[in-house]
């Protein structure tokens, strides 16, 4: 009777070993549980045709570096469109506020004469402060976020112009904030960055591997956490040999990763994590169930601000510039493009914060090895559509499958 | 067992439960009671008022008037947190369970263990798992894995989830709306083995049901209700199906001596 429960089908059976692991993943797919697969796959068909297209520029590592430099601001934004996308909201606004918060950052140091350390602060205590209006708003009063944060697209539009007042653009020289996304760690430097990275994809999995078999419960076998470890490892060792080759790894792209483990460890191993993920399947069983929804929801609205901002203050440190049409354009939808593509669902409680990274590298890989075979924007929009389109119709379909197998 | 609890204590006691919506008196001078190791169904046609009782008890109505009495001692329960406070949990038939977490996540949804700090502590998901399995395996709930999103459970393994959850926040009483109304012949018999089982680890259950079969397969008593007033409590192996029928619809009125022991011994 008991003996029921000990079989847990994320042990893989009799089976050890990589076919084991093989047939895991088999198992998954066939419930509809595919994870990050597609965007793996996506990446690697990207990155084909675009070596091949281009006579081999797309792969060489100055590419490259330029490419984690494009993907730091997209990606920072899109780890908080995650977290909105996970409780089943979402967030209009995230573009226009990250182009108004790096505009109150460059004003503040420019024109105010405000030390920059103290002039980031302030831009990010404002998109703190536009999420907060944002998440009250929504709570208060039942308001479809949706609306709420369209108004705050048109509204902080007005407030980005506001800020800039009669300067068009506002350069920035500032060394600090130049430095934000724009310092280069080489050799060993980047090798401690990886060897972190790895420390932190591999200790979580193998301390819960040997926790639990000192507990005494199910544990899936040692080969199937070391091929994920394994291969997180070397594809982040081979990367950053690359980046190696020529700049380096760029501090923007350790800024996103570390927003995303830091993320990562909040909505997996934090009683706050697991409440967005309640929140996002089943509102009111976590009412029930004595969840502050509310307030969740409010301050989940608020850190998708603040991601917004620090993203604006990113893409403001590597273009060295604030203009009018900071954070304008498709830097809203390619946020959220990045997590829907990433795996996250659009309908609440289902996707990880990996979502932004994997997907923004998507995104980004499309436009810059689309800028390499000199396409037109046309073209470009175009196939960003189709591609995010096919992910969410991808999503839509095995949930539909996903939800009649349950039964 | 009906005729030990005459001189125990009642887990729960309610006298003289009134409570009126508008023109409509929904209970009338109600009572009810329900001790530990034992199952007591409540019965009645539509609109006797079970509904009202039941809110009544988990907290969502507050009655008229009438007593509250838990463990001997009068209280006042007038909201969901104050009947959770005492021990009360209330399984709905929409059972609340968040289909994308899986169970050893929807067992301890809201209580999660863990280190101190509120929302910013960390999950201790070895002794929740340990404990689900424990809870699961006592209760003799079979499910393939309690790893596995509830969104892949069937009917029966839902309902018994939800159940268990309230074994897990460690209650004395648990209320089941009509907890096999929506599932098959294998997967309720499934669920009644589990009332029986709460039974078995001195939890007094409430079973709110339409199916008289499922009634009599597991209930220790049995308390009638017909348009908002107490009919009668009966032991429930001596009592027949025609005659609950007869209570229910109002064809026989209850006897004194039908009201079984326990249910009446104020009088």
């Amino acid at each position: 009777m008991s003996s029921t429960l000990e079989h847990d089908p994320r042990v893989i059976g009799e089976r050890a070993g990589l076919r084991g692991v093989a047939a895991e993943y088999r198992r998954r797919l066939s419930h509809g549980d595919i994870g990050q697969l597609p965007v793996l796959v996506g990446l690697l068909v990207i990155g084909t045709i675009f070596q091949v297209a281009s006579d081999g520029i797309f792969l060489n590592p100055f590419n490259l570096v330029n490419l984690t430099l494009q993907m730091a601001a997209g990606g920072t934004i899109s780890v908080g469109i995650v977290l909105v996308l996970l409780l089943g909201e979402i967030d209009l606004s995230a573009g226009v506020v990250s182009g108004m918060c790096a505009a109150i950052m460059a004003i503040a140091t420019v024109q105010l004469g405000i030390p920059s350390p103290a002039a980031v602060a302030l831009g990010l205590v404002a998109g703190l402060a536009v999420g907060a209006l944002h998440g009250v708003w929504i709570t208060r009063f039942g308001i479809p976020s949706f609306v709420v944060t369209l108004a705050g697209l048109i509204a902080w539009q007005g407030g980005l112009l506001l800020v800039l007042g009669r300067t068009g653009t506002v350069n920035l020289r500032d060394p600090f904030i130049t430095a934000l996304a724009g310092t280069f760690f080489h050799g060993a430097a980047a090798y401690i960055c990886v060897a972190v990275f790895i420390a932190y994809v591999a200790i979580g999995p193998l301390v819960d591997h040997r926790r639990r078999k000192a507990a005494g419960l199910a544990v899936p076998p040692l080969a199937f956490v070391a091929v994920r470890v394994i291969a997180a490892g070397a594809f982040s060792l081979v990367a950053v040999t690359v980046l190696n080759s020529d700049r380096g790894v760029s501090s923007g792209l350790l800024f996103l990763v570390g927003a995303v483990i830091l993320m990562d460890f909040v909505l997996r191993r934090l009683r706050f994590g697991r409440m967005i993920y309640a929140i996002g399947g089943n509102a009111e069983a976590a009412r029930r169930a004595g969840i502050p929804v509310q307030r969740v929801r409010a301050v989940v609205f608020m850190l998708a601000s603040l991601f917004a901002a620090w993203g604006g203050i990113l893409g403001a440190s590597r273009l060295l510039a604030v203009n009018q049409s900071a954070g304008q354009g498709d830097v809203l939808l390619n946020a959220i493009a990045a997590a829907v593509i990433g795996g996250t669902s659009l309908f609440g409680g289902r996707g990880s914060v990996w979502a932004a990274l994997l997907g923004i590298m998507v995104i980004q890989s499309i436009s810059n090895g689309m800028d390499l075979l000199s396409l037109s924007s046309s073209i470009k929009f175009m196939i960003t559509g189709g591609v995010l389109l096919s992910t969410v119709t991808i999503d839509a379909v095995l949930r539909r499958s996903r939800a009649k197998s349950a039964r | 067992m009906a005729s030990s609890s005459a001189e125990r204590t009642p887990l729960l006691e309610l006298r003289g439960i009134s409570k009126r919506f508008g023109a409509v008196q929904a209970l009338t001078d109600a009572r009810f009671d329900v001790f530990s190791d034992e199952v007591v169904a409540l019965v009645g046609d539509n609109g006797a008022g079970k509904s009202t009782l039941i809110k009544i008890i988990s907290g969502i109505y507050r009655a008229d008037s009438g007593t509250f009495r838990w463990q001997g001692r009068d209280v006042s329960v007038g909201t969901p947190n104050d009947a959770a406070a005492l021990g009360i949990a209330t399984v709905y038939q929409d059972l609340a369970l968040c289909d994308n977490l899986d169970v050893v996540a929807n067992l301890f949804l809201g209580h999660e263990l863990g280190t101190a700090g509120g929302p910013l502590g960390v999950i201790d998901e070895l002794t929740m798992e340990r404990r689900a399995v424990e809870v699961l395996r006592r209760l003799s709930v079979k499910i393939p894995s309690v790893r596995i999103p509830i969104a892949s459970l069937s009917g029966g393994q839902r309902q018994s989830v939800a159940v268990a959850r309230s074994v897990i926040a460690e209650n004395k009483v648990v209320l089941l709306d009509e907890p096999t109304a929506a599932l098959g012949v294998a997967q309720t018999r499934e669920v009644l083995e589990l009332i029986k089982s709460l039974r078995g680890q001195g939890l007094g259950v409430v079973l709110i049901s339409h199916n008289l079969a499922d009634v009599f397969a597991v209930a220790d008593r049995i308390t009638v209700l017909r348009l908002g007033r107490w009919v009668g409590t009966f032991d429930a192996k001596a009592t027949s199906r025609e005659q609950l029928i007869a209570y229910m619809t109002g064809a026989a009125a209850a006897e004194p001596a039908a009201s079984a022991a326990g249910s009446d011994q104020a009088s």
